[in-house]
């Protein structure tokens, strides 16, 4: 585990931000931060880079408690974020790298890599109340990265990213992820959860009430659907094993959902329409992280 | 660099290079010199052109004795022509000296007639030359009325002509019995300077402050700061930031503001300045004042300006960056910072009144009390006070500072990340106990 919080407690004036939260974050994973808004995420997030102070639980990095140099192993875009306007985007570039930790010198030879890589050369002296809105994300996304943090925090980093930016940023995380970064993902783009990340936590009304692979989630919150293509248009095969819930003629096929019912396995299942049925395709439709986080927030 | 150095360091430079500051820090010497100056320059210039007394002396002993000037020349007139001399004047003729008797016998016998009010250089002129040779006639009168000798008769004279008038030095005896000149006149104005630029400093400085913990928390740069910075040292460093634009600003002022001072003074002090100077504003006078400063403790005053500047800026500083952090916006900070202008308003007016009684119960309590001390503590030094008053000024100045800048700093640490809701007051010092 590069990261564990254990039984994070805070309280504020007049809510309890989190209850006993505990996570842990695999190294050299993507690890998804979920829940709705004011559940709590940013509140964790800002106990994690040691912004504020826990009222009790312990938060450990890399096995060891968490200690004030761990700020610069961090790299945190925050959902808010703004840049000093009327200061040049170099400029602003190598102070936030210093603040770092970095020395001119390393900041200045990082800076130009990153630079380059995100192709933003021309904006080096420009000032940054003249950027528009992606292009100062892209500019934060440096400042994030530039330390070569072990754990990155992004908190909702594609918003203000066109799609073809947002693919960039996501490239970027996968290859950092390659290189054996930890990184904490908070967004409520579900999509690219389930495309990035490995595991998640949904935290809930100040807890965590979901944790765990995003594969395992999806398997445990399936409704035991199945959807299939058959040759023909007619699904005549009645079994207590299933029920139907709908039957859709496509052309020279017809696309037939069920769902499963009582102790019959997979495997039986398939056998049955199988053996009655040309299939032409045959999958159990697991649910996306979009369905699980409404179903588990919502109950 | 530490990252506190770093803070320091972006908060200064990008202040002192702005165009505002410059333009501002360059210009305030001169306009300050100019509007010391210009008035006394305005007062010795003339339209270049020689303006023509007519004299009638029916005597016929003074009007010898007026020498013409670079700007007045003095024509003896005879008494037939006295009608055709009132014609002319306003017009080729500038004023009319009229001496109808022995001004000796009767000193009111003198008059001078103009279309505009005469100069006070025209007069004090006349009334110098007059007066030296009524002085000399009464002496020659005593040496031959009476039996003094001829010898006592002619050093007098050499007493009266060559010693200067009585001016009145004023002394200070300090508590060990040491005795200082002192000028009542100096102390004033130089309360009244430092007190001001306290007072200025404050507000603007302070104001500045608070904008930039404004700009930060509503651009949201303060996210993306505090994962670096811890809030404490962000505050501090703005402050500290802040504080050496202050500073330099000073400094560039004293610097600019002294060469400036001296040069012109030089220039005013040189010779053929001070005869074209009207007679009363002559090298003695600047002499007087040359000594009033000169009288001036510079370094103390210094020194307990620097200390009280520092203090009252960093207090005042402090209390702006905590409601500047609590609120969203500037039109929210006027409910929180309405009091505290206020006291410095009233620092400023107990300041301003402390002038004429430094040692007054006002002037003394308001030097005591740590919000007003900064501001109404340097009317008083230049007075001389107690050291006991200075220090425990200090002291209690400093000890307010630090208390309040620990409170600051948590609720800074605190307000920073909030947005929404404008606090209440109580609800801020709830925050204090946040971990």
């Amino acid at each position: 585990m590069y990261l564990e919080t254990n039984e994070v407690v805070k309280q504020y004036a007049n809510h309890l931000a989190l209850d006993k939260v505990s996570i842990r974050v695999p190294k050299g994973s993507i690890y998804g931060l979920l829940g709705p808004n004011g559940a709590g995420k940013t509140t964790l997030i800002r106990i994690i880079t040691r912004i504020t102070a826990p009222d009790s639980g312990e938060v450990y990095i890399n096995g060891q408690p968490s200690k004030a140099e761990d700020v610069y192993r961090i790299g945190y875009l925050p959902e808010e974020r703004g840049l000093y306007r009327k200061m040049k985007v170099g400029e602003q570039a190598m102070y936030l790298a210093q603040l770092r930790g970095l020395t001119k010198k390393e900041a200045h030879r990082a800076l130009m890599i990153w630079f380059k890589r995100f192709d933003i050369m021309d904006w080096y002296e420009r000032k940054v109340e003249e950027l528009s809105k992606g292009m100062q994300q892209k500019v934060q996304f440096i400042s994030t990265v530039i330390h070569d943090p072990d754990l990155l925090i992004f908190d909702e980093p594609f918003s203000g990213f066109d799609p073809v930016n947002a693919a960039i940023v996501k490239n970027e995380m996968l290859r950092l992820k390659e290189e054996g970064k930890t990184i904490i993902l908070s967004t409520h783009d579900m999509e690219s959860v389930e495309e990035l990340c490995d595991n998640i936590a949904l935290i809930h009304k100040s807890k965590v009430v979901l944790q765990g692979s995003v594969f395992d989630i999806r398997k445990e919150h399936r409704t035991h659907t199945f959807r299939f293509r058959l040759f023909g248009h007619r699904f005549d095969l009645e079994h207590p094993s299933f029920q139907v819930i709908s039957m859709e003629p496509y052309h020279e096929f017809l696309d037939v959902r069920i769902r499963k019912v009582g102790e019959t396995s997979n495997a039986e299942l398939a056998k049955l329409i199988f053996d009655h049925f040309e299939v032409v395709s045959y999958e159990e439709e697991l649910p996306t992280m979009n369905d699980v986080f409404i179903q588990t927030v919502t109950n | 660099m530490s990252v506190l150095g770093l803070v320091i360091q972006r908060e200064y430079i990008t202040r002192v290079r702005k165009r505002s500051f410059i333009i501002l820090t360059l210009l305030m010497p001169l306009l300050m010199v100019a509007l010391a100056f210009v008035p006394l320059w305005l007062s010795t210039l003339n339209d270049g052109s020689v303006k023509r007394v007519a004299v009638i002396d029916h005597t016929g002993i003074y009007a010898p004795l007026l020498e013409s000037t670079e700007q007045y020349t003095f024509e003896v007139v005879g008494e037939q022509e006295e009608q055709e001399a009132e014609q002319q004047l306003g017009g080729e003729l500038f004023a009319i000296l009229q001496i109808t008797g022995d001004l000796n016998k009767e000193p009111r016998s003198a008059s001078l007639t103009s279309e505009k009010q005469p100069p006070q250089d025209l007069q004090s002129l006349i009334t110098r030359i007059l007066n030296e040779k009524v002085t000399s006639q009464r002496l020659d009168e005593l040496s031959s009325s009476s039996n003094v000798d001829g010898e006592t008769i002619a050093q007098v004279r050499t007493i009266v002509e060559e010693k200067g008038p009585v001016s009145l030095r004023t002394l200070r005896m300090g508590g060990d019995g040491s005795v200082s000149e002192s000028s009542t006149e100096m102390a004033t104005i130089i309360g009244m300077v430092f007190t001001l630029l306290i007072y200025m400093f404050i507000l603007l400085y302070g104001n500045m402050v608070m904008q930039a913990v404004l700009e930060e928390k509503k651009s949201r740069v303060v996210e993306v700061m505090v994962s670096s910075v811890k809030p404490v040292n962000l505050l501090i460093g703005k402050i500290v930031g802040i504080g050496l634009v202050g500073v330099t600003q000073l400094l560039v002022w004293a610097i600019l503001g002294g060469v400036l001072f001296s040069g012109v003074s030089l220039f005013l002090a040189s010779p053929e300045q001070v005869t074209a100077l009207s007679a009363d504003v002559g090298s003695s006078y600047v002499e007087e004042i040359m000594s009033a400063v000169m009288g001036v403790n510079w370094l103390e005053i210094g020194v307990y300006f620097l200390i009280f500047f520092i203090g009252g800026y960093v207090l005042y500083a402090a209390i702006f960056a905590m409601f500047a952090s609590a609120v969203d916006s500037e039109e929210d900070t006027t409910q929180f910072m309405t009091p505290v202008t206020l006291i410095i308003l009233f620092a400023f007016f107990a300041g301003f009144y402390s002038v004429s009684n430094p040692d007054g119960p006002l002037a003394f309590w308001c030097s005591l009390f740590p919000f007003t001390a900064p501001i109404v503590m340097m009317v008083r030094i230049p007075f001389g006070i107690p050291l006991w008053e200075k220090l425990l000024s200090i002291v209690l100045l400093y000890g307010t500072f630090i208390l309040t800048a620990i409170l600051a700093a948590k609720i800074y640490r605190v307000g920073i990340l909030m947005y929404g809701k404008k606090p209440t007051f109580k609800e801020m010092m709830k925050w204090v106990k946040y971990k």
